[in-house]
């Protein structure tokens, strides 16, 4: 017997239909606009004219680009390996028998509530006055000059972004770890697994859902790395710790490169995509291996 | 030997705590109540208490029209991204199989997702100047639109799960359309609220770059950007900036101590959708 079909009351494509004009209105068309003007010569005012390509070929031309695209690539691998897995043993340790353990899960979630503009801001002061303060009260050269003034300013960063995005990728995984029936381990432990092997045979595995989660979300939101470097380095010194995100920022306003940088992100959408894309396809499988 | 093993970690994991996290915080607050004078050895404490750090940022940073925008932005946005956002999903989710046009416009805002916000950054700020949308009302506006395809997302899996017999329990009752929604499901819906209504919060009070672009006037903007003031200046008067930048962390703070299960499982909750 066929079912009726039943109409579909108006106020739903109301609903519906308002939200998606004025998404359309103000994200798609800027997108769009975004892409259009990559092809021209637009300045962000006045009168402009097609250029075909030409903006997306000076990319591979200009110096101050690849360098960004360079350090965005250092700095999103580094940050992505790392804080995934500091975040996995925190999560680890976390999830053992301890004491005031709530307590303690709220002290290494706390980062992720504060703005990472302030957390810049604090960690300035500590890299260019405590921290070589410290170095010369101990005589230690290394640590007596300010880190973000130097050619390692990278490491400043990364040390901040640590710092706040643990937080985060900590929390998945404890989550991912609390899922694991106790029941497994109670096996495994028959079997005679113990320590490491445990982890890297059951634990990990058992994760594996999580640690997808984490490293495209990671990955992605390493790419388009702005508030911190703005509030710690301004991309300086010189442009060494200019990301594309902040390249754009700086460029496509207050450059006279408007259509050019428009160009530039949308070459960055491009990878961030590809990235993601890649990551599922890469841990999705695996994902299923062992599942 | 479990237990002097489990102790071992609870150590570690408290001092690295207290050393990492809660040292620099500590620290902050020091600086903000300490004098200038008083400033040789950070982290020894104060010799005198000076409140008047917290006056002069306040008056520094025109606190509270800063306060007030960036309250406003945070609350409205809270307040219409719940009920618009809600409701959308829901009416996608019940009509996909129905219509065509709800299942085009599930994919279509999904796909949003995909767009980071330093790619439409630049022409968002001249479609924003046509429509003036470059002050705290507009800003709200674009807010709880550019909310949309995620939290469209972390609802529609949350409507799914609501059998579809309570809507037509309603609708045998006589309710109409609005009135299923807003007295049957959005009740029902009260965990995933309060998922959305917690990420929304933070990236509002938190964010820097969309009123970094769009709010150059003065008057428009948030506390976030208010702490540049202590940045641009030749010398920096630390302990005014760090008495602002508690008076920013605080209400945060305040909210993280009372609400710290729903926060975490919110975010949890939002993530592995």
């Amino acid at each position: 017997m066929k079912k009726k079909k039943r109409g579909v009351e108006p106020i739903y494509y109301a609903g519906v239909g308002i939200m998606g004009v004025l998404f359309f209105l103000f994200h798609t068309i800027s997108f769009l606009k975004g892409v259009f003007y990559s092809f021209t010569d637009w300045k962000g005012y006045g009168d402009w004219n097609f250029v075909g390509l030409r903006n997306y070929l000076q990319i591979f031309k200009d110096t101050d680009t690849i360098s960004a695209y360079l350090f965005t690539f250092k700095f999103a691998i580094i940050c992505t390996i790392l804080v995934n897995i500091i975040s996995l043993i925190l999560a680890c340790a976390l999830n053992s028998n301890i004491r005031f353990k709530n307590f303690v899960k709220g002290v290494y979630f706390l980062p992720y509530m504060l703005g990472s503009v302030i957390v810049g801001f604090i960690f300035n002061f500590i890299f260019a006055n405590l921290i070589p303060a410290v170095g010369q009260h101990l005589g230690i050269d290394a640590l007596s000059t300010n880190l973000l003034g130097t050619t390692s300013a990278i490491w400043g960063i990364i040390f901040v972004t640590i710092w706040s995005g643990c937080a985060f990728n900590t929390l998945i995984y404890l989550s991912g770890l609390q899922s694991i029936d106790t029941d497994v381990y109670e096996a495994a432990a028959l079997d005679g697994a113990k320590g490491l092997r445990k982890f890297t045979r059951i634990t990990f595995p058992l994760l594996a859902p999580s640690f997808t989660i984490n490293m495209v979300l990671a990955a992605k939101g390493y790419l388009m790395v702005y508030d911190q470097i703005m509030a710690m380095t301004d991309g300086g010194p010189g442009i060494s710790t200019t990301s594309i995100a902040v390249l754009i920022y700086k460029k496509g306003f207050g450059g006279g490169q408007f259509s050019y940088q428009m160009a530039n992100a949308v070459v960055l959408f491009i990878v961030v995509v590809a990235v993601s894309v890649f990551q599922l396809r890469v841990l999705e499988k695996r994902e299923e291996k062992i599942g | 030997m479990k237990k002097r093993y489990n102790d071992i970690i609870t150590a570690l994991l408290l001092v690295g705590a207290a050393l990492f996290i809660l040292l620099p915080l500590y620290m902050t607050i020091l600086i903000a109540i300490k004098d200038p004078s008083d400033m040789n050895q950070v982290l020894s404490f104060p010799k005198l208490l000076r409140l008047e750090n917290f006056a002069d940022a306040w008056r520094m940073t025109k606190f509270p029209r800063k306060f007030f925008n960036t309250a406003f932005i945070t609350v409205v946005n809270l307040g219409f991204t719940i009920i618009t956002n809600s409701f959308v999903a829901y009416a996608i989710t019940r009509n996909r199989k129905k219509s065509k046009f709800f299942g085009i416009m599930y994919y279509y805002f999904i796909s949003a997702m995909f767009i980071p916000f330093c790619v439409i950054m630049l022409p968002l700020v001249v479609q924003a100047n046509i429509f003036h949308l470059d002050n705290v009302m507009g800003i709200t506006f674009l807010y709880v639109i550019f909310g949309l395809p995620m939290n469209t997302f972390i609802y529609s899996g949350a409507v799914k799960s609501i059998p579809i017999a309570l809507d037509e329990a309603a609708k045998i009752d006589g309710a109409n359309p609005l009135q299923i929604f807003w007295s049957v499901i959005f009740p029902v819906l009260k965990p995933t609220t309060a998922t959305v209504a917690i990420l929304s919060f933070m990236w509002t009070w938190n964010d820097f770059t969309m009123p970094l672009v769009l709010l150059s006037d003065e008057t428009q903007q948030t506390l976030q950007l208010a702490q540049y003031v202590f940045k641009s200046q030749f010398s920096v008067n630390y302990n005014l900036a760090f008495a602002s930048y508690v008076m920013v962390i605080l209400p945060i703070l305040v909210i993280y101590i009372f609400c710290q299960k729903w926060i975490m499982s919110g975010v949890v909750a939002g993530a592995v959708k």
